[in-house]
C-alpha cells in the first residue's frame, strides 16, 4: 500500500492534523485508530468545557470530536478503525507496519507520518504505594471508561489521590452515579486541577479536598477495604502521627499523563527527557526522517483546543514536507510546555461571598457585595460571563449537568448526554434520577433530544455523541 | 479410592504432578486458591540458580544443580520462556575476596561448573553499569533466568492434558489415615488417596502436623521478601543476575533483567507471621531501592512500575523438607521450599516422583505427552508469524494490551486451553496482558469484557484473583442514589 501521508492516531490531533494536511492540498491522507471509533480518548470526556478557543462555545468531548470526525468524512479522508500500527520507521518512504483484523499484518508505504497517539495516566507503580494489591485500584482514566463508555460503576466508596482534572472530573462523575467519594487528597500544596473544576466537581458535592496529602497504604487483600491518608511536610514527607484509616472500596489514581511514545521511540526519534515527547524543529518534525508529531503525544497539553491547533501545524508542515522535501532539519524546538496548574482556593472563603468563576479555566475570584437597596455589587470578574455566574451563583446557581444514558440496539452501551442548557444546581438530582432511569434506542445524533423539559427545568436532555446501530 | 492426591498447585506440586503423570495413576492436586501459581510461586526472583550457594549435601545443593540443568531442556519441551544470562555474585570490599573463593569452593563441590571469580575490569568488561564499589565478582555462566508463572503453568498444563485432575478452591481442612491411604476433608468435600503429596507451600506446616507425630511437627515461618519491578525501557540496563554477596547492611538483594525484558530488584527478608502478608511496606521498598545502589550505578526508580511481595516457605530446619513422613506410609512432606526452590523444581518432580512411586509401583502411562505448545504471542512473533496468525484467526488482530501487545486471540487461547484462566490474574499470568508500564490501566476493561463473554457471567462477577476482588458492581447497585451534601 502506498500512500502520501499517514496519520496514526484518529483522536483530536490526528484529525485536526489530517483535516489541516487535506486543506494544504494533500489529498492521498490515512488515518489508523486502534479503537472501533475515531475521537479518541475525548468520547470518554463526557463533561463539558471544551471547544471555548476553537468554536467559541463550550462543548463536552464529545461533542467536540464529532465535529472534526464529520469534517473528516465530509472531506472523505479515508481511515481504518480497530487498526493498529506496530511499527513506524522513518525515511523516503517511511514504512509503517501495522495490522487489523480484515488485511491482517499489512505495511505502508508513505511520504511522510504524522504521529497523534495521545498519552496515558501514570499508573500506581510510578507512585510505589506501599500494601495489598488488590482489586479496586483504578487510573481515573480506566475508571472513566467503565463509567462513561460501559456504564458500569467500579465501587461505591471512593477515595482519589491526585487532584488533576481527570482526578476531579470523576469524583463528580462517581458522585453522580451515587457513590460516596470520601475525598481527594493531593500531595502537593496546591490542586493540579482547575479552579472551576474544584467548585463544580467537588464543593458542589460536599467532597474535601485534602491539599498536602497523600495516600502511604493500600489496606485489603482481594478488595481495596480502605487506604492510609496522612499529611505531608514541605519536603512531602509524610509526618508521623497524622495517618488516618479512611475506608473504601475504590482508589482512584490521577497523578498525570505521560506521552504514549512506543512507536516513536521505535522509530528511534530522539527523545525529550522534559517533554517526554519526541525532539522537534521548528516544523514539528521529529529526528526521524519523514515522522511529525503533534498533540499530547508530543507533550501533555492543558487543553484539546491547543491540541487542536498544533495539529493543525503538524498537518500543514507534513504537507508542504510531501510537497517540497525536506530542508535541513535545522535546530530542534521545544515546544512551549503550559505552566503546570497550580490551583490554591483562598482559605477562609465566605463561599456565600467569594466566588470562583466555573465559565472558563482561569476561574476568576468573584466578590457579591448586597447594597442597602439590595442590589448587588460584583467585582473580580474580568469578562462579562463572570458577572452574570455570581448573579446566578448568589441567586440561584446552576450548572450543566452531563451523564450517559443507557442505549439500545446501539453498536456501544450507553450514550453520552447533556442538559441542553444550565439548570438549577438543586435540581441535579432529580434531572440525574430521570437520566438513569431513561432507555435510549439506537440510533442516536448529536443534539437529538431524549428527555424533555428534565425535572421540570424547562430544559431539554440532548445526546451529545452520534451512535450507530448495532 | 484415588492413587495421589497432591496439596499445593504452586511450583512444586505441579512439577511432582506432571512427573507422577508418566505413570498409569489417578491424581488430583488439591488448590485452596482459583488458579495454579497464586502463592510463593507466583512472587519471587524468577531466577534459576546456578547451584554454588547452598550448603553441599543438602537437599537444596542436590536438588539445585540438578533442576538448574534441566531447566533448559524443560523450558524447550513445555515451550516457557527459558535464558541463561549469567549470573554474578558482586563483592564490594577487597577485604571479601576470599568470601567470593570459598563460594567458588563451594560450588565446586556441588558440582557447578565453569565458575570464575573475576576482578573489577573482567566485570565492568562484562557488565558495565556495576557500582563504583564493587572489587570483584564470581561469574557462574550456568545461571539463569525463568518465567515462574510460565513454568508453573506449563507444568500444570501439561500434567492436565496427561490426566491429572485439578480441582481449584479446594482447601484442605483435615486428613485423616485410613485402610489403605488417606481420607482428605476439603471444602468441596471428601477425597480419598493412597498417597498424599504435601506441597502447600507456606501452609505446609499445617498439612504435615494433621497427620505426623506430635514430637515431628514442625513450622513454616512466611519470609517475605519485597521486589521493584522496572519498565522494559531499563531492562538491558544490566545482561546478567547480579547478587550481593552479605556486607554490614546484611543479607544482599539482587538486581537482574526477567525474561521478559523488565528490569527487577529485590528481595528483603522478613519473617512474618501473617501467611497470607503480601503486602509491600514503604520501609522494604526502600530498603530495595538502596541496596540496588550498591550492585549499580543509578537505580533508575523513575522507571518502577509496579511492586510487590512474596512469601517463601522458611523452615527451621535449614533445608528442604523432602520425604515420607515418619509413621505416615505414603505420605510425602515437600515442604520448606524456600529459595532455590523454582530452581529445584524439574529435580523435585523427578525426586519425589521416584519416591511415590517406588511405594505405589504404578505402571507405564504409554500415552504420555510429554511436549505442551504455549500460547504464541504477537509480541514476540515475526511479521510473516504474526500474519499468519491474524489469517488463522482474525482475533490475533485485536491489540487489547497494548504495552505488552497482547492480543484478543493470545486471551482467548489463554482461557480456553486447558486449566485456562479464569481471572484477569490469570490471564495476565498466560500472556501478559496488564504486565506493562500502564499495568493495565487501559486493558483491564477489554479484559473483564472478554472474561465475561468467554465465562458466560456478568461483569460483576469477573475477579482479579479470588473471591471478591471484583472489578465492577452489579448494574444498579445502590438503587436510589443518594443526595450528596450542598446541592
Amino acid at each position: 500500500m502506498k500512500i502520501d501521508l499517514v496519520i496514526i492516531g484518529g483522536g483530536p490531533a490526528g484529525m485536526a492534523a489530517a483535516l489541516s494536511a487535506y486543506e494544504n492540498g494533500v489529498t492521498d491522507i490515512l488515518i489508523l485508530e486502534r479503537d472501533k471509533e475515531l475521537g479518541g480518548i475525548l468520547n470518554q470526556c463526557i463533561h463539558n468545557g471544551f471547544g471555548l478557543h476553537t468554536f467559541k462555545e463550550e462543548l463536552t468531548g464529545p461533542e467536540y470530536a464529532v465535529r472534526y470526525i464529520e469534517k473528516v468524512q465530509e472531506k472523505k479522508i479515508p481511515y481504518l478503525l480497530n487498526t493498529m500500527a506496530v511499527d513506524v520507521k522513518g525515511g523516503s518512504p517511511c514504512i509503517i507496519t501495522a495490522m487489523n483484523r480484515e488485511k491482517g499484518l499489512f505495511k505502508i508505504e508513505t511520504k511522510a507520518v504524522v504521529l497523534a497517539m495521545g498519552c496515558r495516566e501514570r499508573a500506581r507503580g510510578a507512585m510505589n504505594i506501599p500494601g495489598f494489591r488488590p482489586a479496586g485500584i483504578y487510573s481515573a482514566g480506566t475508571a472513566q471508561r467503565f463509567v462513561n463508555i460501559e456504564g458500569r460503576m467500579p465501587g461505591k466508596e471512593v477515595v482519589v489521590l491526585g487532584s488533576g482534572d481527570i482526578g476531579l472530573i470523576m469524583a463528580r462523575r462517581m458522585s453522580l452515579q451515587g457513590a460516596k467519594v470520601k475525598l481527594v487528597a493531593e500531595i502537593m500544596p496546591y490542586s493540579g486541577g482547575l479552579k472551576r473544576n474544584i467548585v463544580q466537581c467537588l464543593d458542589d458535592f460536599g467532597i474535601p479536598l485534602l491539599l498536602s496529602h497523600t495516600v502511604t497504604e493500600i489496606h485489603g487483600k482481594d478488595r481495596v477495604e480502605g487506604v492510609t491518608v496522612v499529611k505531608v511536610d514541605e519536603n512531602l514527607k509524610p509526618i508521623k502521627g497524622t495517618e488516618e484509616y479512611v475506608s473504601c472500596d475504590t482508589l482512584l489514581l490521577s497523578c498525570g499523563l505521560i506521552p504514549e511514545n512506543e512507536l516513536s521511540e521505535g522509530a528511534g526519534a530522539q527523545m525529550d527527557s522534559v517533554t517526554q515527547g519526541p525532539v522537534v524543529n521548528a516544523r514539528l518534525e521529529t529526528t526521524a526522517e519523514g515522522i511529525f508529531a503533534c498533540g499530547n503525544v508530543l507533550h501533555v497539553h492543558d487543553l484539546v483546543d491547543n491540541v487542536s491547533k498544533e495539529a493543525v501545524s503538524a498537518g500543514a508542515f507534513a504537507a508542504a514536507y510531501i510537497k517540497e522535501k525536506a530542508s535541513d532539519w535545522g535546530e530542534a524546538v521545544r515546544p512551549k510546555i503550559p505552566q503546570k496548574t497550580k490551583s490554591i482556593i483562598p482559605e477562609g472563603r465566605d463561599a456565600g461571598k467569594t466566588l470562583i468563576c466555573i465559565g472558563c479555566p482561569v476561574g476568576c475570584l468573584i466578590t457579591v457585595d448586597k447594597n442597602d437597596d439590595g442590589s448587588l455589587v460584583i467585582t473580580g470578574n474580568t469578562c462579562k460571563k463572570g458577572e452574570q455566574y455570581a448573579r446566578n451563583e448568589v441567586t440561584a446557581p446552576k450548572r450543566t449537568v452531563t451523564s450517559i444514558m443507557k442505549v439500545e440496539g446501539g453498536a456501544g452501551k450507553v450514550v453520552s448526554v447533556k442538559t441542553k442548557e444550565e439548570i438549577p444546581r438543586n435540581k441535579i438530582w432529580e434531572c440525574m434520577k430521570e437520566i438513569n432511569k431513561g432507555i435510549v434506542k439506537a440510533p442516536v445524533k448529536v443534539g437529538d433530544i431524549l428527555i424533555r423539559d428534565v425535572a421540570g427545568t424547562g430544559v431539554d436532555v440532548v445526546a451529545t455523541i452520534n451512535m450507530e446501530l448495532h | 479410592m484415588l492413587d495421589v492426591v497432591i496439596i499445593g498447585a504452586g511450583v512444586s506440586g505441579c512439577a511432582v504432578a506432571r512427573e507422577l503423570s508418566r505413570k498409569k495413576l489417578n491424581i488430583a492436586v488439591l488448590e485452596k486458591n482459583a488458579d495454579v501459581c497464586e502463592g510463593t510461586s507466583k512472587a519471587n526472583s524468577g531466577i534459576v540458580h546456578a547451584g554454588f550457594d547452598a550448603k553441599p549435601g543438602t537437599l537444596k545443593a542436590k536438588l539445585n544443580v540438578k533442576g538448574s540443568r534441566m531447566m533448559k531442556q524443560l523450558s524447550e519441551e513445555l515451550d516457557f520462556p527459558y535464558k541463561q544470562n549469567g549470573s554474578l555474585v558482586l563483592c564490594f570490599d577487597d577485604k571479601d575476596k576470599d568470601k567470593l573463593e570459598e563460594l567458588k569452593e563451594r560450588g565446586i563441590e556441588n558440582g557447578v561448573g565453569e565458575l570464575e571469580i573475576l576482578d573489577r575490569e573482567k566485570v565492568l568488561a562484562i557488565e558495565p553499569a556495576v557500582g563504583e564499589k564493587v572489587a570483584a565478582a564470581l561469574h557462574a555462566p550456568m545461571g539463569a533466568i525463568v518465567c515462574p508463572f510460565g513454568l508453573t503453568i506449563a507444568l500444570a498444563e501439561n500434567a492436565a492434558v496427561n490426566g491429572v485432575d485439578f480441582h481449584f478452591k479446594t482447601k484442605v481442612k483435615e486428613i485423616h489415615k485410613k485402610d489403605g491411604g488417606y481420607e482428605i476433608l476439603t471444602n468441596q468435600g471428601s477425597f480419598q488417596a493412597r498417597s498424599v503429596i504435601n506441597a502447600a507451600g507456606v501452609y505446609a506446616d499445617e498439612i504435615h502436623n494433621m497427620v505426623c507425630d506430635e514430637e515431628d511437627k514442625f513450622q513454616i515461618t512466611p519470609r517475605k521478601g519485597e521486589y521493584l519491578l522496572y519498565d522494559k525501557k531499563v531492562g538491558n540496563l544490566v545482561s546478567h543476575t547480579l547478587f550481593q554477596l552479605p556486607t554490614a547492611l546484611g543479607k544482599g538483594i539482587l538486581v537482574t533483567p526477567t525474561v521478559h525484558g523488565n528490569l527487577l530488584t529485590g528481595p528483603t527478608a522478613e519473617d512474618i507471621p501473617d501467611k497470607e502478608g503480601v503486602n509491600t511496606t514503604a520501609e522494604g521498598l526502600d530498603t530495595v531501592l538502596e541496596k540496588a545502589a550498591l550492585s549499580i550505578l543509578q537505580v533508575p526508580s523513575r522507571q518502577v512500575i509496579t511492586s510487590f511481595a512474596g512469601l517463601r516457605a522458611h523452615s527451621s530446619k535449614g533445608d528442604f523438607i523432602i520425604g515420607e513422613v515418619k509413621g505416615a506410609p505414603g505420605f510425602f512432606d515437600v515442604a520448606g521450599m524456600e529459595s532455590p526452590g523454582l530452581s529445584c523444581a524439574p529435580a523435585v518432580g523427578e525426586y519425589v516422583a521416584q519416591m511415590v512411586n517406588n511405594y505405589l509401583q504404578p505402571e507405564e502411562n504409554g500415552d504420555f505427552i510429554a511436549v505442551r505448545k504455549g500460547i504464541p504471542s504477537m509480541a514476540l512473533a515475526g511479521d510473516e508469524e504474526r500474519h499468519r496468525l491474524i489469517q488463522e484467526n482474525p482475533a490475533y488482530a485485536n491489540v487489547i494490551c497494548r504495552c505488552e501487545m497482547v492480543t484478543e486471540g493470545e486471551i482467548l487461547d489463554a482461557i480456553r486451553r486447558p486449566l485456562g484462566a479464569t481471572t484477569t490474574d490469570g490471564v495476565k499470568r498466560r500472556v501478559r496482558a496488564g504486565m506493562g508500564r500502564c499495568q493495565a490501566g487501559f486493558c483491564s476493561p477489554k479484559v473483564v469484557e472478554i472474561l465475561s463473554r468467554e465465562l458466560g457471567i456478568d461483569e460483576s462477577q469477573v475477579i482479579k484473583a479470588e473471591e471478591g476482588s471484583y472489578y465492577l458492581l452489579p448494574e444498579n447497585p445502590s438503587g436510589e442514589n443518594i443526595l450528596p451534601e450542598g446541592i
